[in-house]
């Protein structure tokens, strides 16, 4: 980005707003829409300001894998869909794609918001894959904490289908959720710092400035469970501490649109 | 005999029929089909006297000759820098065409880097969308510092206004520098209070154009949102 | 058994419950959804832009290219594979050829207009609910054209012609089912897409295509009046 536009942005910063009136450390206006399709078996549509994500559950009954014969299995899949942004091309997915889906895999993995053992059905045979799908509609910035936002509601939201033991019927939906434990579902808060400053949920046009991000996933009780640093310079020890205060902290509110 | 199909100064849809009888006589935006008056476009029907066209309210902008226009510089020649003009089509702008004088071996980056926003006039375009720029005019500069926006390019006029009135007046209350290319970027400079209110203030103007009484909204909501008296024999 | 009760209740000529807006997806050009029944489409348009890969340029006029994809979620069943399979570069195609006639993209000689097709949930009649979509997403977009297109698909369920068929019809198994998208163009009632999959005799088909005259005249006022509705001043 252009120097004078950067340090024109700093002025704003230095008063504590940016450009669209906001405070730093201010989200804009979050929505969290649970159940937007009939036909997936959880779904969650969430709107970040102008960022609008979906994602949707599908289950299916499969193999565990061999080194966990007793688990369940999860697979998350992220896609800059070209519809939601000039600059998205159609194709196999982009590499922004690609983390947006592993830190959000890494965050619900490790926090063991999924009870997979609860979803293993025999063991060594069968268990239950829940296979989760992040589609953009509108790039608006900040599609990360929107899709992780999206992907633990759309959890939320999900009911078991009909198994009889050899197939599953998708149209007839139990009342039974998916085995979660909700103290452990993550919330995920990327902070950027431009200059000396740090800004939480950045538009598409502040995130051209950013010179270095930290992608906060916190559990319920403030524990840690995925952390990603992006961006192109790096960070101080302090700015990380920092940073992560401020993910924490963050993560409170968010939790409440769970 | 001729008759209106619809409401003047309303949107009108691709293909609706916008009049009857062969009295009247289709401007931009419509053709006749045989005694009918069809829109060739999502617009705002115009109706003046016998004459029917429609105003685009949509699409991206197409660059026309004479345009003074805001554009960023992508990348550097031997000859000239070529310029993103939020168009389909890109500007070249000539060596010979900068506002000042450059020696052939100098170095382009010193007078417009990648990245540089200036404000230039568009002096060609060919059938096939070749478009030249030319910083020769009095006005032409390089942006300095401030932030740009992008507005729909079809409401340029309205945010200008007649000879200039609604940008003076935004202006006027705000403290703030203003530069509208036709293109639909736009660039401010001012404190950060008095952007915002700048900024909200031609969203304003964009999404309510095409209804009447523009002018006066706009000033009323200037003088709430900056708590001062707006003169309009003051604004040139 | 004849099919003699539609399974959802519906009257044999009757579309299932249809919501449209305009202007959805901001970053878009011009945006659309569309609702038929339980299929729903979104849809973004982007151009006139830049085409790449540059061979593609048509120095005479503008490029129109359609994208069609439902989404991993979108069907009830299994997970659908993302990536391009041959089923949505068909539909596509057929998709582009259903819009082309009402588009004139003359006066954008080597650019692309973009048309994205999503959809996250499917029932049926996938293809039709796009180019709905898609044709308003183009006005939006002030695409020049000179009508709209609107598309809905035509069954032959047993013995008996239905309109807008949902999936429950499509995969009916106590009879034989022939499943007939066709978009018609406004104004001149012409068709622009007519596909066939199943059975049908001559006489069946030129009743199917008159029918859906019918139901395509009903949803062609609710794009229109979907599209104006962007355009109406919501009061603060």
């Amino acid at each position: 980005m252009n120097n004078q536009q950067k340090d024109h942005i700093l002025n704003f910063f230095e008063k504590g707003i940016r450009f669209d009136g906001r405070k730093l450390d201010e989200y804009r206006k979050i929505k969290v829409e649970k159940g937007f399709s009939g036909n997936a078996e959880g779904s969650a549509r969430v709107t970040i300001g102008d960022t609008i994500v979906l994602a949707g559950v599908k289950l299916s009954v499969g193999e565990p894998y061999p080194d966990t014969p007793d688990k369940g299995t999860m697979m998350i899949n992220a896609e800059l869909m070209p519809l939601s942004s000039p600059d998205f091309e159609p194709g196999p997915p982009a590499i922004q794609a690609i983390e947006i889906a592993r830190v959000v895999d890494r965050g619900i993995r490790e926090s063991g918001a999924i009870d997979t053992k609860k979803l293993c059905i025999k063991k060594e045979e069968k268990a239950w894959s829940v296979l989760i799908d992040i589609c953009t509609l509108n790039e608006g910035g900040n599609l990360l904490d929107a899709s992780a936002l999206a992907v633990v509601a759309a959890l939320q939201d999900t009911k078991m289908p009909s198994y009889n033991g050899k197939t599953v019927d998708y149209k007839k939906k139990t009342k039974e959720t998916l085995p979660l434990n909700l103290k452990k579902m993550p919330t995920s808060c990327t902070v950027s710092k431009i200059g000396n400053y740090f800004i939480v949920d950045p538009t598409s046009e502040e995130e051209k400035k950013v010179e270095a991000r930290l992608t906060i996933e916190v559990e319920e009780d403030g524990t840690l469970c995925a952390l990603q640093k992006g961006g192109d310079k790096p960070l101080t020890a302090e700015d990380i501490d920092k940073m992560v205060g401020i993910g924490i902290e963050k993560s409170k509110e968010l939790r409440k649109f769970l | 005999m001729g008759k209106l199909l619809v409401e003047d100064k309303t949107i009108v849809t691709p293909g609706e029929e916008l009049a009857e009888g062969m009295d009247f006589l289709p401007a931009e935006g419509t053709f006749r089909d045989k005694d009918k008056i069809i829109s060739s476009g999502l617009g705002l029907i115009n109706v003046n006297g016998r004459v029917i066209k429609t105003i685009p309210v949509a699409g991206r902008y197409i660059p026309e000759k004479g345009d003074t226009i805001i554009a960023k510089v992508t990348n550097i020649l031997m000859s000239g820098w070529i310029l993103d003009i939020d168009s389909a089509y890109s500007a070249v702008l000539s060596v010979k065409e900068a506002k000042d004088f450059i020696r052939r071996d100098a170095d382009l980056t010193r007078y417009y880097n990648i990245g540089d926003y200036i404000v230039t006039n568009i002096v060609m375009v060919t059938s096939q969308r070749l478009v030249d720029a030319s910083m020769k005019d009095p006005g032409m500069r390089k942006l300095i510092g401030g932030r740009i926006i992008k507005v729909n390019s079809h409401k340029v006029p309205r945010i200008i206004g007649k000879r200039g009135s609604m940008v003076s007046m935004i202006k006027q209350a705000t403290d703030c520098s203003i530069t509208v290319g036709q293109n639909g970027l736009v660039w401010i400079n001012g404190s950060p209070e008095n952007e915002i209110i700048v900024v909200e203030t031609i969203k304003k103007i964009e999404q309510e154009a095409h209804i009447s009484g523009l002018t006066d909204r706009i000033k009323t909501f200037l003088e709430k949102k900056t708590n001062k008296k707006i003169n309009i024999e003051k604004v040139e | 058994m004849s099919y003699t009760k539609r399974n959802d209740g519906r009257k044999f000529d009757e579309t299932r419950s249809i919501e449209a807006k305009a202007g959805v997806i901001k970053r878009a050009d011009g945006s659309a959804y569309f609702k038929m029944g339980k299929t729903v489409a979104y849809v973004a348009v982007y151009g006139p832009r830049e085409i790449h890969p540059k061979f593609l340029q048509n120095p005479k006029k503008g490029k129109l290219r359609c994208y069609y994809n439902m989404m991993p979620f979108s069907s009830m069943g299994d997970r659908v594979r993302p990536g391009a399979n041959r089923r949505a570069k068909e539909i596509a195609m057929v998709t582009e050829k259903a819009l082309l006639p009402v588009v004139n993209l003359n006066d954008f000689p080597n650019s692309v207009v973009d048309v994205f097709i999503e959809l996250p949930q499917t029932d049926a009649g996938t293809r039709c609910a796009g180019i709905c979509a898609a044709s308003m997403a183009l006005a939006d977009a002030g695409i020049p054209m000179n009508g709209m297109v609107a598309a809905v698909s035509m069954g032959r369920v047993d013995d008996k012609l239905v309109v807008d068929l949902d999936y429950s019809e499509e995969s009916y198994e106590d009879g034989t089912v022939a499943d007939i998208p066709i978009a018609i163009v406004s104004g001149t009632e012409e068709i622009s897409l007519l596909q066939m999959d199943g059975e049908l005799s001559r006489d069946e088909l030129k009743q199917s295509i008159e029918i859906v005259k019918k139901a395509c005249s009903k949803i062609d006022k609710i794009q229109r009046d979907a599209l104006k509705k962007k355009y109406e001043v919501k009061n603060e």
